[in-house]
């Protein structure tokens, strides 16, 4: 006897208030592999719906504003490394600019050439590392060994050029701290030679990948309007359609010099953000080869930095004069016009603003720091809404974020 | 895009009370608390800020009055200019020990989330760090520190090594007794004093010296 199944009249019962249907909240993270460092989402899921997303930040919070109105301004160089952590060069540039602006100081042109060149090295570094990560987050592991490959070549030509792979500390108020050594240039003339075509191969794995495009494709669109309103940065607003570039619009450090292209994306989707930092590397590598080819001579800082520059160690030790005004930048720091400036600069997850209120004297009054990640993850809560939970993994790692610069 | 001194004589004719705000780089313009959220809806409609970089504070001392400061910082998608608008906060936002936030005068400015969907996380930082309360936010809670955090740490008389407090879960504390305790300042940030003084007492030292290499860390 065949037994027969019978569903329950799902309309009937439904209208009659029989059936519950229950949220549940699930708390992802802050150890989640696909939040890349400490992210705590707060889902409240229907079946694998999600209904309502809420970003829970701050455990990795330094206090980095209340430490810098704390120290002088050359001191507080090191904790710049530590925001961006992938991209620390591009900090270090940031705001040491943010502070030349304050102190009306002009650096040569062989030290804004250098600063161009370990931006962009930066900038390549960090979007390899978001491309490698992003690659396992979406169920790719081999884009993370090709990427970091070529980032272990990145950090040996960081080791030569600042002493340290990861925390560099390269800028000083007013110049960088050393000179590029010999045939360094060359050395990163030939790594950009040999990346670009690794730089295809490694796209070529993703971007017409089936499985990969089934997860990002139409995955997480942010409109350009809501781009905008949220004020999203970096390639995360270029994604969206918005050609929004500080190297281009507010140029700095000589970007006006170097030809290169602005990519923008269409529909502002996951996949169109992956675009647009792949085209990005292939245009930093662009200027990285123009910057060296007409890398001009001369000093690599400010001489009219004497109030806020170390003098040079040989110098210290022998010269009185060099010694006592190592001594009052030391105890007193670069002493600094009253005022209040603000820069932003374009950096591999958006634009890195530094707003320093100063009351004269070595220390600043304030300082706030203006951290890309933090502006890109507050439009989380909007196009969460509606995705499926593996949709929000695909959703962090398209939007690249550093928790070290969201939560200072 | 307008000269910042066309862009402030447009700003005058609409809000007189608008002034000038000293600045090297950016044209900048200080508004009372009460035309900010006009004052910025003007920028963004009628002269294409239409992008909120940042939104921030300032605390100028606790015996300044006003006290606190919010900064905005807008630009421009289409011609690509900044522009600074500042407006002192309303209330004084007095912290001592005794202070009562429900009673005291909380410094407060009207909320532009209405404006940019995006200063909502700018205004619950701004609250998180000054203890500034944005009227009309929709959700304004801590996003920084912990819920139940006492203190609002940017304030200039909240000290760099932190108060001593309860932890922030109540169970663990009320069954260990355990305590937040500041955290020693020797290797930490150093602060130097501004000149003027004698050299002794101007060179880097470390600003909490409650306890040192020399004297034992009170229990």
């Amino acid at each position: 006897m065949p037994t027969e199944f019978t569903f329950p009249d799902t309309a009937a019962k439904n209208a009659a208030g029989e059936f519950e249907t229950e949220k549940m909240s699930l708390s992802m993270g802050p150890s989640h592999p696909s939040t890349h460092g400490v992210l705590r989402l707060q889902l409240e899921l229907d079946g694998e719906i999600v209904t309502k997303c809420d970003p829970v930040l701050g455990y990795l919070h330094r206090g980095d504003e209340k430490i810098a109105e704390n120290m002088t301004y050359n001191q507080f160089v090191p904790y710049t490394d530590r925001l961006d952590y992938l991209a620390p060069l591009a900090n270090n540039v940031a705001y040491a600019i943010a502070v030349e602006r304050l102190a009306k100081l002009e650096v040569p042109a062989r030290c804004q050439a250098i600063r161009v060149i370990v931006c962009e090295m930066a900038r390549i570094s960090a979007h390899l590392l978001g491309l490698g990560a992003y690659g396992i987050d979406v169920g790719a592991w081999t884009i993370f060994l090709y990427t970091f490959t070529e980032r272990e070549k990145l950090y040996k030509l960081f080791e030569e050029l600042t002493g340290a792979r990861f925390t560099t500390s390269y800028t000083r108020i007013g110049g960088v701290a050393r000179d590029v050594p010999e045939g360094w240039n060359d050395r990163v003339n030939a790594f950009c030679d040999q990346f670009l075509p690794i730089l295809d191969e490694i796209l070529s794995l993703l971007t017409r990948n089936k499985i990969f495009m089934d997860r990002t494709v139409d995955v997480g669109v942010i409109s350009k309007a809501d781009a905008i309103a949220y004020g999203l940065t970096g390639p995360n607003l270029r994604g969206s359609g918005v050609p929004l570039d500080l190297r281009k619009d507010k140029p700095y450090s000589g970007y006006e010099q170097y030809e290169f292209d602005v990519p923008v994306g269409t529909k502002g989707d996951c996949y169109d953000r992956y675009l647009c930092r792949g085209e990005e590397m292939k245009q930093s590598v662009r200027i990285i080869k123009q910057a060296i080819a007409k890398f001009p001579a001369g000093d690599w800082y400010a001489k009219d930095a004497r109030k806020i520059f170390a003098p040079p160690k040989d110098k210290i030790l022998t010269s009185m004069e060099e010694l006592i005004q190592n001594f009052m930048l030391v105890t007193e720091g670069p002493q600094m016009p009253a005022g209040e400036v603000y820069f932003e600069a374009e950096n591999p997850k958006g634009a890195l603003g530094f707003y320093i209120v100063s009351k004269g004297g070595g220390v600043p009054w304030r300082l706030k720091i203006r951290s890309p990640s933090f502006c890109n993850l507050s439009i989380l809560p909007k196009i969460c809404v509606g995705d499926l939970v593996s949709d929000v993994v695909s959703i962090l790692g398209s939007l690249d974020f550093v928790m070290g610069e969201a939560d200072r | 895009m307008l000269a910042p001194d066309a862009l402030l004589a447009a700003l005058r004719e609409k809000f007189p009370e608008a002034a000038p705000r000293p600045s090297t780089d950016l044209p900048a313009v200080d508004v009372p608390a009460t035309a900010a959220v006009a004052a910025l809806q003007f920028l963004r409609d009628e002269h294409a800020y239409d992008f909120l970089v940042d939104l921030t504070a300032v605390d100028w001392g606790v015996d300044v009055t006003p006290r606190f400061t919010v900064v905005w910082h807008l630009f421009s998608t289409t011609h690509h200019g900044y522009v600074r608008v500042a407006a002192p906060c309303i209330g004084t936002g007095v912290s001592d020990p005794g202070y009562n936030q429900a009673t005291a005068g909380d410094p407060a400015m009207p909320s532009v989330t209405g404006l940019w969907p995006g200063a909502d996380w700018h205004e619950r930082e701004c609250f998180d760090m000054f203890g500034i309360t944005f009227t009309g936010h929709p959700d304004l809670r801590r996003i920084l520190m912990w819920d139940g955090y006492p203190h609002h740490p940017l304030r200039k008389d909240f000290p760099l090594a932190g108060h001593e407090g309860v932890l922030s879960d109540p169970e663990i504390s009320a069954e260990t007794h355990t305590k937040v305790i500041p955290a020693p300042m020797m290797g930490g940030p150093f602060v130097a004093a501004p000149g003027e003084m004698n050299l002794t007492d101007a060179e880097p030292r470390a600003k909490d010296e409650s306890w040192n290499e020399a004297s034992e860390k009170p229990e």
